[in-house]
């Protein structure tokens, strides 16, 4: 009805405004970059105006910088204090899950967003603490980010900027000199840098990693380098022993060779050859109640997870892997050891009565283990924090004396249980198996619920009978593998099982 | 020593006449102070104002060149009472603090301040802590404004306008004898821009001058029958004079065309927010020349009627832009506009929503319905008609996990909530509040310790009607912080004093931590113009407590264990409170850098300590990061077909505090972890040990390999 009346023509100016947004962590030098891109634009003759949040909100948290910059003219313009949804032209996040919060907030629009965000992670703490994998899925946010931009950069500049020996804040400035979102040429960049005068070189360096890696987006990722396939190396009549094994291997159905293999190498690794035996045995067995039907799913799943359930960790396991050579090259690659350095090694140990009657041979250490009285001077004895300098050779040898006990390890209390375990475990699993294949390839899957040491250890034993004993709840139910499926998850989900419990309700509403 | 060091931006603090500064709101607000000739300064940290405090202690030489008083007060009540330095004599005071909760605990002496009423101008810079960002509760420092009757100045978010406030708020305060709250919001106080300077102006009369000739009024005094008069002066003469001045002085501003139907009364601190909505329909340039007629209101009490009055002559409909809650000002305006008789149609919080942050889009649909109903000709027609589809954006909100903010790397707090997890997974659950400061992250995951707090320093005040005991006793926290604030005597004092039987923990880490770093009375630092280096137990001891317990480095969790462990279970009648001690890493490590960085350079000995995981030896349990969320111990997916969970993983910025250690020995977690002390530098015979140790080790290992099979180029 108005249409009639003149349309105001808006201002071109107030189109050109470039409106530039950072997500950031809290401590990630935010607002070192945000201080570049404004001195930047200030000499390359822009009005600008950049705004942030300081203080305690900033920990370790979400925070945001913003910046508005528009050609200097007469007048002073009026730019905005803080980021408004589909009004931002550069979105810079220096995370992927910030790229996913830039994109929920709708800072990130197709119609005008050059959306620069960094793909590596820094985890929140829900998704550290779950006893699982709570792990944010990535892909969601990039294929939202995808749609979203008008143009995406994505690239570890946490990663280019670390190589360089600087921080994200150089590899990010870099990647918006290379977007060329902004009117300014790269030299005018690195004046930038230069001006702020504090590790100028690095900072360079970093920047031109981004910048590169702006300018080359549109190429696919490059694969991480594969790290070199695991093999089992020893002395000449042990690795005799071993061909003979792993052609037993090789001869088993193709879906589970592969797993077989790997599951092998780790429980020979672990003991020995024989043991190594043992677990083809077991795997045999299983095998031959299996076919192709289902692609050999079962069969599968047990390769793996007898393979975990025979390499249980033990005392013996765990001083052995501490004093094994590669181990030490690791820590010094890993601490970014230079010539003329040392490195000095102190581990954390703290055994309780438990772990050391366990070691104790079968029969002697059940006695002991029924014992309250025996039990208790142990902890007396032993039960305490134990740091030991492995660089030192007493703290060594102990360790490396401990490590070589696989001779004995076979005879051990510990090794009775986790027998015991495996195969009250694999009955379990199997029970279901001639009515209900997908129930029993769940069971042998519950056997992800068991790990960690000492307490957390048990605490994982006991969740893991829960989630086992709830098949016979669900036994004979079509969905009854679905739900074990489920069970799982929730017990993987907090510490203390609240989740199951719940689940367990659910279940126990409807059978 | 504060977090942000502002030495080299206080020289722009010098320029003169002619100059023009470019930089932060605070540091240019601290400008104008002195440009105004301001008589004494102090003020109380705490975002968004912090820097401020920051900027006032950097510049404490250059305000003493100029015969001005800095005073780092114990509170912000402790600010607002210094104010009365400005009751009798002709000095220009200023204090800041953050608003409201600062205000909250101020307001005594500005209630007292604003009844006596002051000769010299009387500033008080409040930090308006609202919206995203903010970690107090949503409230607006407004309301104390009008139950005290001072004036509250709101300018436009630009240095200019800000700088302008300041001049224009110590003249109205000394015009209406009133103390005048220059409001800034978050963004503001860290907004960047430039604006022209003047030279900076010694004080009149210094303090110095004022006390060598005392002066004292008893009719300044709160007293009856002085008081009364006190209330009538306020109504009968200040805010009257107030208004003039307002007026006179055009401290509230107009823009846009004189005549239209439609206007807009804006808060002077939303006015960029109310520019961008127009802008983006096309309804003001660049520069803010608008269409629309606006009433910028720098001054936001008192309104003035008249001003208001011909604003709405001739239009019909008028919005008001006010942020926060309850609509203070649209009420005011609205028993205007009905007191007169007019019948201009009054919108504001039903097109705005009554609650939250006025954001770029809450601004856009504000101002775009109102145009829909008081102008619908002024819009542009794609958005009286929108045609065109808005691709769908998959929606992340269960994908993206939240970020709240939480300890630092190496935070000497994490061990002490780590040590009260296991007391609590031994003991059972306790009553636990918590109080202000980087402790109240205890409260989030991974640790959830700690109730609601009810104030800074109020941390064990908020447990006192569990004083009485009963089965367990009730635990609270207090940092070094609150202690000196507040706690001291409202907490500790009032525990002491009614034999409560309760615990505390007293988290000090060496410095005002949250609020950015700032020295306390126990910090300690060597500082030149301040007393610190007073320890927390002898102030405890000097109030009563006779239970006392000192942990001098908190990063050993058995030992705060077994402390908080004791305090919950022995005999003793009376408060118990662990002083658990170290210092903020964040300071430290900013404080060490620089040593440490020299110590390589001049080639002595440096012991770099560093943890580790072994991924071989990790299940992947994540045990220890319940007991930790160290932002450097994170998680790492292994590229091994038989492993399921992702392990834990230490990355480089791991400063090697202790905790995981600690924490995988106190609470029996695993020995996956190790540290790695790298040293630089070592000495001849270190070197020349660990070759020979190197070298008998590698011997047996090689006669162990020499015999077993191994595993080689697995995942790690």
């Amino acid at each position: 009805m108005n249409l009639v009346l003149p349309q105001k023509s808006p201002d071109p100016r107030v189109g050109d405004i470039i409106k530039l947004a950072v997500m950031a962590v809290g401590g990630q030098g935010g607002g070192v970059l945000t201080g570049w891109i404004e001195a930047l634009a200030r000499a390359q003759g822009y009005a600008c105006q950049a705004t942030s949040v300081a203080g305690v909100a900033q920990r370790t948290g979400a925070t945001i910088y913003y910046v508005e910059m528009a050609k200097k003219s007469e007048l002073e313009p009026v730019f905005a204090l803080a980021p408004a949804g589909g009004d931002v032209d550069v979105l810079i996040a220096a995370e992927m899950m910030e790229v996913g919060r830039a994109v929920m907030r709708g800072f990130v629009t197709p119609d005008r967003t050059t959306l620069i965000g960094s793909t590596h992670r820094a985890l929140a703490v829900s998704e550290k603490m779950a006893p699982g994998d709570g792990i944010a899925d990535a892909d969601e946010v990039r294929a939202a980010a995808e749609i979203a931009a008008q143009k995406l950069i994505l690239a570890d500049m946490d990663g280019l900027a670390v190589a360089e020996g600087s921080v994200i804040s150089s590899s990010l400035f870099g990647a918006l000199a290379g977007s060329r979102a902004l009117p300014f040429p790269r030299e005018a960049f690195e004046d930038a840098i230069r001006a702020s005068g504090k590790g100028v070189d690095a900072s360079l360096r970093a920047f031109a990693a981004g910048y590169d890696a702006a300018q080359n987006s549109t190429e696919e990722p490059v694969a991480p380098e594969k790290p070199a396939a695991p093999e089992l190396t020893g002395p000449d009549s042990e690795i005799a022993r071993w061909k003979a094994l792993s052609d037993r291997a090789n001869a088993l159905p193709g879906p589970v060779r592969q797993m077989a293999g790997n599951g092998l190498m780790k429980v020979v690794d672990f003991q020995d050859c024989a043991y190594g035996e043992t677990y083809l045995d077991h795997l045999d067995r299983i095998v031959a109640r299996d076919s192709a039907d289902h692609d050999w799913l079962l069969s599968v799943t047990a390769a793996k997870y007898i393979a975990n359930a025979m390499a249980y960790d033990d005392i013996i396991r765990v001083a052995d892997l501490k004093t094994r050579a590669p181990r030490m090259a690791r820590i010094q690659a890993e601490m970014g050891v230079k010539d003329g350095q040392l490195v000095e090694v102190t581990e954390f140990f703290h055994p309780r009565a438990e772990e050391i009657v366990s070691l104790l041979p079968a029969t002697m250490g059940a006695r002991w283990e029924a014992s309250p009285k025996r039990m208790a001077l142990m902890d007396r004895l032993f039960n305490k924090g134990r740091r030991l300098r492995t660089h030192s050779l007493r703290s060594f040898l102990m360790l490396h004396f401990l490590g070589g006990l696989k001779g004995y390890r076979l005879k051990t209390r510990r090794h009775q249980v986790e027998v015991a375990h495996l195969q009250q475990w694999l009955e379990a699993s199997l029970a279901p198996l001639d009515d209900d294949y997908a129930l029993s390839v769940e069971l042998l899957r519950n056997r992800r619920l068991v790990k960690g040491y000492s307490d957390t250890h048990a605490r994982s034993l006991t969740k893991f009978a829960t989630v086992m004993n709830a098949a016979e709840l669900l036994r004979g139910r079509k969905d009854a593998a679905e739900w074990m499926g489920r069970l799982r998850e929730a017990a993987l989900k907090d510490p203390d099982g609240k989740a199951l419990e719940g689940a367990i309700q659910t279940v126990r509403s409807f059978v | 020593m504060a977090e942000r060091s502002f030495k080299a931006e206080v020289e722009h603090l010098r320029k003169g006449n002619g100059d023009v500064f470019t930089g932060e709101g605070i540091l240019a607000i601290t400008k104008a102070l002195l440009e105004n000739g301001v008589g004494y300064v102090g003020g109380y940290q705490g975002a968004p104002i912090s820097h401020l405090m920051d900027v006032l202690a950097d510049a404490e030489e250059l305000m003493a060149e100029l015969g001005v008083r800095f005073e780092a007060n114990a509170s912000e009540a402790a600010a607002a009472a210094m104010l009365a330095a400005s009751v009798h004599y002709p000095i220009r005071g200023a204090v800041t603090f953050k608003g409201p909760v600062g205000v909250n605990v101020a307001s005594d002496a500005l209630a007292n301040l604003s009844s006596s009423g002051v000769n010299g101008g009387a500033l008080v810079i409040v930090g308006e802590d609202y919206g995203e960002g903010s970690s107090i509760m949503q409230e607006r420092s407004h309301a104390f404004a009008m139950k005290s009757q001072f004036w509250m100045l709101d300018p436009r978010p630009n240095l200019p306008s800000i700088t302008k406030a300041v001049k224009d708020g110590f003249e109205l305060s000394e015009a209406s004898n009133t103390p005048v709250m220059l409001m800034v919001r978050i963004r503001s106080c860290h907004v960047t821009g430039s604006f022209a300077t003047k030279d900076n102006v010694p004080p009149p009369l210094t303090v110095k001058q004022a006390i060598a000739n005392p002066q004292s009024d008893f009719n300044r005094v709160v007293l009856p029958p002085m008081s009364y008069m006190h209330e009538q002066d306020k109504i009968k003469n200040r805010w009257p004079a107030a208004e003039k001045f307002i007026v006179e002085n055009q401290l509230n501003e107009h823009f846009g065309p004189k005549d239209a139907k439609i206007g807009i009364v804006v808060q002077g601190g939303m006015y960029n927010g109310l520019i961008r909505a127009l802008q983006r329909l096309g309804l003001a340039d660049l520069f803010g020349r608008t269409d629309v007629p606006i009433y910028c209101l720098n001054v936001t009490y008192p309104l003035v009627r008249d001003e208001f009055d011909a604003f709405c002559e001739g239009k019909d409909h008028i919005l008001v832009v006010e942020e926060g809650q309850p609509e203070h000002i649209e009420q005011h305006l609205g028993s205007f506009l009905y007191k007169v008789g007019r019948r201009l149609k009054l919108y504001g919080k039903d097109l705005l929503p009554m609650a939250g942050e006025y954001t770029g889009q809450v601004m856009l649909d504000g101002v775009t319905g109102f145009l829909k109903a008081a102008a619908p000709e002024m819009l542009p027609g794609k958005v009286r008609a929108p045609n065109a589809e808005e691709p769908r954006i998959p929606d992340l909100s269960k994908t993206v996990p939240i970020r709240p903010p939480g300890f630092c790397t190496g935070c000497p707090e994490r061990p002490i909530f780590a040590g009260m997890k296991l007391v609590e997974q031994e003991l059972g659950k306790h009553q636990i509040t918590g109080d202000i400061g980087c402790h109240l992250f205890g409260s989030l995951p991974p640790f959830e310790i700690g109730g609601a707090t009810m104030g800074y320093g109020l941390g064990p005040a908020s447990n006192a009607a569990f004083d009485g005991g009963g089965e367990r006793r009730a635990i609270s926290m207090l940092g070094d912080g609150g202690f000196w604030h507040n706690g001291l005597s409202s907490s500790i004092g009032n525990m002491v004093f009614n034999k409560s039987d309760n615990v505390v923990v007293i988290v000090d880490n060496y410095y005002s931590a949250a609020t950015g770093g700032q020295d306390v009375l126990s910090s300690r630092a060597h500082n030149d113009t301040k007393a610190t280096n007073n320890p927390i137990s002898a102030a405890l001891k000097g109030v009563g407590v006779e239970w006392i317990r000192q942990i001098d480095h908190t990063y050993d969790v058995g030992k705060v264990r077994d402390t908080l462990r004791e305090a919950l279970t022995t005999d003793f009648k009376g408060p118990k409170v662990i002083v658990a001690s170290s210092e903020c890493m964040l300071n430290k490590q900013r404080r060490e850098k620089p040593i440490r960085n020299k110590a390589f350079k001049d080639g002595r000995r440096v012991d770099v300590p560093r943890f580790g995981v072994d991924s071989d030896v990790c299940t992947g349990d994540h045990a220890c990061i319940r007991l930790s969320g160290c932002p450097s111990l994170s998680l790492k997916r292994l590229d091994d077909p038989l492993r399921d969970d992702p392990i834990a993983h230490i990355d480089q910025t791991c400063v090697g505090c202790g905790n995981c250690g600690e924490v995988a020995d106190a609470a029996v977690l695993c020995p996956s972890f190790y540290r790695a002390d790298v040293v630089h530098n070592p000495g001849g015979f270190e070197t020349w040990r660990a070759g020979l140790r190197n070298r008998v080790i590698s011997w047996l290992q090689a006669r162990r390999d020499a015999k077993r099979l191994r595993l080689t180029g697995a995942p790690t």
